[in-house]
């Protein structure tokens, strides 16, 4: 891949709550108005805007309300949370090429007021798509909602490997206990133990509640400009080092049970491969990672696939302590989604770009390279973020 | 018995013209006409002064239990209808004519004449064929005091239909061989009808040679459980909790996703050998789910 040049030059949220009590179209407004005051552009600044194929806010819509003008690039991903990074990756390519020269990426919803993706819609397998179609494999049996689609890969997973619920468990206690630090967190000061996590119930075993992330309203926006430009506004960039997408040889939506091995993420593998061949650097070089947690058993194949650590060693990094502050790889100190907000990954782009600026509630020490990923289980995406090198 | 066929019946029960019942077991008496007097409320004193029965007893004084093997015109007829599914009854009309009041002591003999059948017409009931005849009751010799034009609807009660499974799969051109054979009991796996690749999920074209042409084997029906989910929570529509889904490695080389049932889901594993069952859902849709299988 060519190299990019591009850097995120601004961030913005609203808060994250169970209840927003506003349209999801305002929350896309006030978190972008937040992310171009950030980066110090002005609306009339921004000429692209990229988001999610599932977010219910037009591009046009959100130009209109925030008073962006002409716009020469708009681009959506698809297959869920796996847009989070791309829709960065997409920005990034739109500017490096001249496409644009600031694109504002946004999510917004209210996952937890409004439509909540965790209850069964019997509607999934009835269209007559190809995704209704694939849906039409599973959705029958009853087998409907992300949580079973992803237990069964942990299932698997936890029989190949010999791990157990309790190290599931303990990727659940870190995020927690990273959240209760973090004053933006939902789960603010609310750690749990792993005796609160073997307690709760079941929801699709292996999966117990609190392996499950929780359902959030909330808006997340970023600014996406050149590096150059970047450097000559407000904040301190963060630079698009690599960005990739990647989907896997028999990829399904969440359901990819029909490939040699269920034990591994391979569309992971495939955005891995290009984040480390195209910024040349390697696990050693990352501080900190922030790994999508919707479910806690991704996390464990995500350090696998991404190689920070071998083949089904992943619940030993885990019971070392490896992913937590102070660890060998401190994995999302913002709480991630099981702790801080589910904002379908872009919380967790947000927080790295605080990380490489230093200003993050639980501050890594010495961050330079920050890996992210997007959606697992899905067709996804990933970005490695760096700071400038003065 | 058909529609026709029921008609024809009718034609030759209606040919058989009036028949005479039994006469009553008792005379009209006062004891019935004073209770059925105080069953209705009727104050009037005319009847047990003057000795005479109230017209609308005319049914009272010759009603009997039907007799088993009863060969009646109205009763082969309501048998027939019945066997031929028509099963529900409900009077639509009943019209009685009064020549004169009976006295206490006359005793009533009831003759019936079965008088047509009209249908199949579609009722708000369901569909079904309206049944008339006639009852006459004679006095002494031959003398008629009453009759009664009765006439009933014999349909057919709607089928409970069950109530629709919710989660319905999309069919289409490329997948409808699989759930035809589901409803065989057959578990179809697609074949490439060019270079012979297996396949599931099916899909339009062989990812291998690239053909178009499809055909099927249809499995062995046995597998191995490869993975597998116990569903708790949150409720799914059509379905119990806890619920067992997985996803079965079949020898044929391919694997498929379906329930493991009749067997508690603790007892489900990763290895687990499993056979094939079909289960109807609905009217229409058939799964296939996966029984414990020989070990
Ligand atoms: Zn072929």
């Amino acid at each position: 891949m060519t190299r990019l040049d591009a850097a995120i030059a601004g961030i913005g949220a609203t808060e994250f709550s169970k209840d927003s009590g506003r349209s999801e179209l305002r929350l896309a407004a006030e978190a972008v108005l937040a992310a171009l005051d950030d980066a110090g552009l002005s609306p009339a600044e921004v000429d692209g805007l990229v988001t999610f194929t599932q977010d219910a806010n037009q591009e046009i819509a959100v130009a209109r309300e925030v008073g962006i003008g002409d716009l020469s690039f708009f681009s959506r991903v698809d297959y869920g949370g796996g847009a989070a990074c791309a829709t960065v990756a997409h920005a990034a390519m739109a500017v490096t090429t001249g496409a644009a020269r600031a694109v504002v990426c946004y999510r917004a919803f209210n996952e937890r007021s409004g439509r909540r993706f965790g209850r069964p819609d019997a509607g999934l397998a009835g269209q007559q798509s190809s995704q209704g179609m694939e849906m039409s494999w599973h959705v029958p049996y009853g087998l409907v909602t992300p949580a079973a689609w992803v237990a069964m890969f942990a299932r698997r997973y936890l029989h190949a490997y010999g791990a157990t619920s309790e190290d599931l468990g303990r990727v659940a206690v870190a995020m927690r206990r990273h959240a209760a630090t973090n004053p933006a967190a939902w789960f603010h000061g609310r750690p749990i133990t792993l005796a609160d996590h073997q307690a709760s119930r079941w929801i699709a075993e292996p999966l117990r509640l609190l392996d499950c992330c929780q359902e959030s309203d909330g808006a997340v926006a970023l600014v996406v400009t050149t590096a150059g430009r970047a450097r000559d506004l407000r904040r301190t960039p963060a630079v698009v080092t690599a960005a990739a997408q990647g989907s896997g040889a028999g990829q399904m939506m969440m359901t990819s049970y029909y490939r040699d091995d269920m034990t591994g993420l391979p569309e992971m593998s495939v955005v891995g491969r290009q984040l480390w061949e195209t910024s040349g650097l390697t696990p050693a070089d990352i501080q900190t990672a922030i790994l999508y947690d919707h479910f806690t058993p991704f996390v464990l194949t995500q350090l696998e696939e991404l190689g920070f650590c071998g083949r089904g060693e992943a619940a030993a990094y885990v019971r070392d302590g490896g992913i937590e502050l102070g660890g060998r790889l401190p994995v999302n100190p913002h709480g991630g989604q099981l702790g801080e907000a589910y904002i379908h990954g872009m919380n967790g782009i947000a927080e790295a770009v605080r990380q490489l600026r230093g200003t993050a509630a639980n501050q890594v020490d010495g961050v330079r390279n920050v890996l992210v990923t997007a959606g697992t289980g899905v067709p996804t995406s990933g970005l490695i973020l760096s700071g400038v090198s003065d | 018995m058909t529609g026709e066929e029921l008609l024809d019946l009718a034609a030759k029960q209606a040919a058989l013209g009036e028949l005479a019942g039994a006469p009553a077991d008792d005379p009209v008496n006062v004891p019935m006409i004073r209770h059925w007097l105080a069953a209705m409320g009727d104050r009037n004193p005319v009847y047990l002064d003057r000795g005479l029965a109230p017209p609308a007893m005319a049914q009272v004084w010759t009603m009997t239990a039907p007799a088993p093997g009863d060969r009646s015109p109205v009763s082969v007829m309501m048998g027939a209808l019945d066997e031929a599914g028509y099963t529900g009854v409900v009077a639509t009309n009943c019209e009685q004519t009064y020549h004169r009041y009976v006295r206490v002591g006359e005793l009533l003999t009831p003759a019936t004449r079965f008088t047509g059948l009209a249908g199949p017409k579609r009722t708000a009931l369901g569909e079904g064929f309206f049944a008339t005849w006639v009852v006459t009751w004679y006095a002494g010799e031959g003398e008629p005091v009453a009759e009664m034009l009765f006439r009933v609807l014999k349909f057919r009660p709607p089928e409970k239909r069950a109530e629709p499974y919710p989660l319905r799969p999309s069919v289409n051109r490329d997948t409808a061989f699989f759930w035809d054979g589901v409803r065989r009991g057959e578990l179809r796996v697609q074949s490439c009808a060019d270079c012979g690749e297996l396949r599931h999920p099916p899909g339009p074209m062989c990812p291998r040679c690239h053909s178009a042409n499809r055909a099927h084997v249809v499995a062995r029906g046995e597998g191995v459980v490869y993975s597998y989910v116990v569903h708790h929570h949150p409720p799914v529509p059509g379905r119990e909790t806890p619920f067992v889904v997985a996803v079965v490695e079949l020898p044929e080389g391919v694997r498929i996703v379906g329930n493991v049932v009749d067997c508690p889901p603790e007892s489900v594993a990763v290895g687990m050998p499993v056979r094939v069952a079909y289960r109807p859902m609905d009217d229409e849709l058939v799964l296939p789910v996966w029984t414990p299988g020989e070990p």
